[in-house]
């Protein structure tokens, strides 16, 4: 077109209106490409509860059971790792665990149903590593002279105590989790369902 | 003999008339120009385009044998680990094959960092190179995002749990950042549908990216043309052809040098393929020889070595900051370090180019900054509580060479106009 031709403002709007109508088309087009990225119905369908048997659980150990593809610690604490969560109060983050990282029902000094058993998602909230059990205490554990037990990520120095509450000015910012979870009798949780049984 | 090649300009004129052979041959390789003074530092451009083939090559190969199955076989091992250990033992020349694209990918950033840096000391990205040093940047990134895709194939532990931790990041971003993470992965956990994805990522999408920005990286380049160690513009000195008078053909002089380079290479690639194709643990981690489990994070991971600075400034900020946590600022000053490098060609303000001009400032800096690179670096391989020799603590010397980059960067404005500066010369100089 040379330059003394005027532009025909007509065919140009037009021009303009149906580009804009192709590219909402388009972009209207992309959104099953983006949906089809999304978890499959089947991935949706498979987070069926677990359930564990704890009767040969004895005092101090922990058990590692998936559910959902995570891992899900049980802690049989002893006296003294409970009474430890005191001492630990003012060096975690959310001691009241405020945020909700937990069941309601778990919302106590101990995080859990009762008192001695806890159960948590073993995933780290900082970028989902799987913490390791630090249960020796003071220099043993080679944390700190006065680590009372409890967690340590290895990703990125993250620590929680034995109700899995982090420790401040680390770089996760929540507790762990306290998945839905219930009892069947004294010796079985089922993990992933919490019907007020 | 003549009719031959009689016989072959015919042909060449039959496609000329189609296609622009001989225009573009011309224009991008015999009579292109480059400055005839390149030194060591120039090799590494070609050195990419050579590791690029070679990875293209084995990765095709790879993908014969290869099979992305998170689901377990009968003896349970996950389908795709036990694929990998079948190229490496079963497939005739496999480890041969498999070496050469794990190694590779070390040699990929070995040589592309060494690029970068020729580019910051003879200021390469400065005006008018600042669209190829853009597009120069921008396979960067494509280069770390095609790791990262490639490192979770294998499905090892340090495939899964760095798969893990680098999905999660996406998480920190408030409001979007969980559903975001969970599209990525497509699934609750990293599982069979992300390492699907991935795959797809690794052997379609990403390469696919790659080579348009390498073409455009070179269209930049060969539109401005090439700089030169001593920073100046060789365009403004032509002779009565219109040829930069310090300029040389590309072909034949610099792709025969171009080949030496390539030879040298290949003999030091091929010495760590043979002898130490693992490197030490820093090109493939011992942990990635065990299947990925789901249950267990290995009690130490760590990225591969190119990842490590970054993860270090990753891993440096522990502080909650505007009421947001400190994962979330974690995360963007990781991003924000690699992106910043995108604005270097407005933040150098300094007169010259080359640093064979640039004064004190800019040596103490950029030295500094090259020291604190490779010290964040190192500390990103080991444990946040890494101690230098058993009592200076890592974390906080990773806080303040963190800190370092950003201002290396952040006040180069100011310190890049304030040096002293020698004159530029008229013309190129050899030495």
């Amino acid at each position: 077109m040379s330059s003394d031709e005027t532009v025909d403002s007509g065919r140009r709007n037009l021009l303009v209106a149906t580009a804009a109508v192709g590219g909402v088309a388009g972009v209207v087009a992309a959104i099953p490409f983006g949906m089809s990225m999304l978890p499959s119905e089947r991935a949706k369908a498979a987070g069926a509860p677990v359930e564990v048997d704890i009767s040969d659980l004895q005092p101090g150990q922990m058990k590692t059971v998936e559910w959902r593809g995570k891992p899900v610690w049980i802690i049989n604490r002893t006296k003294e790792q409970i009474a430890s969560l005191r001492k630990t109060d003012d060096k975690v983050s959310d001691p009241k665990s405020e945020k909700l990282m937990q069941p309601e029902y778990c919302q106590n000094e101990t995080r859990s149903i009762k008192p001695e058993i806890m159960v948590a998602v073993g995933i780290c909230t900082h970028l989902g590593c799987s913490p390791t059990e630090k249960f020796k205490t003071g220099v043993e554990s080679g944390i700190a002279a006065d680590w009372p037990g409890g967690f340590l990520c290895p990703c990125h120095g993250s620590t929680f105590d034995l109700a899995g509450r982090v420790y401040k000015s680390k770089p996760a910012p929540d507790n762990l989790e306290v998945p839905p979870h219930m009892y069947l009798g004294d010796a079985k949780i089922v993990i992933g369902e919490d019907k007020k049984a | 003999m003549n009719t031959i090649n009689d016989g072959l300009k015919s042909v060449l004129g039959w496609v000329d008339a189609r296609f622009p052979l001989t225009s573009n041959w011309k224009s991008h390789v015999s009579e292109y120009y480059a400055p005839k003074n390149f030194n060591f530092w120039y090799f590494f451009g070609s050195l990419a385009m050579l590791v690029l083939v070679i990875q293209i090559v084995t990765g095709i190969l790879l993908v014969m044998h290869f099979k992305p199955d998170a689901t377990l076989n009968a003896s349970g091992v996950p389908i795709a680990f036990a694929s990998v250990e079948y190229i490496m033992r079963d497939v005739p020349w496999g480890w041969l094959v498999r070496y050469m694209h794990s190694t590779g990918a070390s040699a990929f950033f070995v040589v592309i960092y060494l690029h970068m840096f020729r580019g910051f000391l003879y200021g390469s990205y400065r005006k008018p190179r600042e669209l190829v040093w853009i597009f120069g940047m921008l396979i960067f990134l494509c280069l770390m995002a095609e790791a990262f895709f490639g490192y979770l194939l294998p499905w090892g532990q340090m495939s899964y749990w760095g798969a893990q931790v680098i999905v999660n990041l996406f998480s920190a971003i408030p409001v979007i950042g969980p559903d975001l993470s969970l599209w990525i992965r497509g699934d609750y956990v990293v599982g069979d549908a992300t390492l699907n994805r991935f795959f797809a990522f690794h052997v379609i999408a990403v390469p696919l990216v790659l080579l348009g920005l390498v073409s455009a990286h070179l269209l930049a380049l060969h539109e401005v043309g090439s700089n030169n160690p001593d920073g100046i513009e060789i365009k403004k000195k032509k002779d009565a052809n219109g040829i930069p008078l310090d300029g040389i053909a590309f072909h034949p002089y610099y792709t025969v040098k171009d080949i030496v380079g390539c030879v040298v290479f290949l003999a030091v690639f091929s010495i760590v393929l043979f002898f130490m194709p693992e490197g030490g643990g820093y090109f493939l981690e011992y942990n990635n020889f065990f299947p990925a489990d789901p249950l267990q994070t290995p009690p130490h991971i760590a990225p591969v070595w190119y990842f490590t600075p970054y993860y270090s400034i990753l891993r440096a900020v522990t502080y909650p900051l505007f009421g947001i946590d400190a994962k979330f600022w974690g995360v963007a000053a990781m991003g924000a370090s690699t992106m910043i490098l995108l604005l270097l060609p407005w933040l150098d303000r300094s007169p010259v180019k080359s640093i064979r001009y640039r004064g004190p400032i800019t040596k103490w800096m950029l030295s500094l900054f090259i020291i604190g690179f490779f010290i964040l670096g190192f500390l990103g391989t080991k444990p946040p509580s890494y101690e230098f020799f058993g009592m200076i603590p890592g974390a906080p010397i990773a806080q303040v060479f963190s800190l370092y980059y950003f201002l290396f960067f952040l006040t180069m404005p100011v310190w890049s106009s304030l040096d002293r500066c020698k004159p530029e010369p008229d013309r190129v100089t050899s030495k």
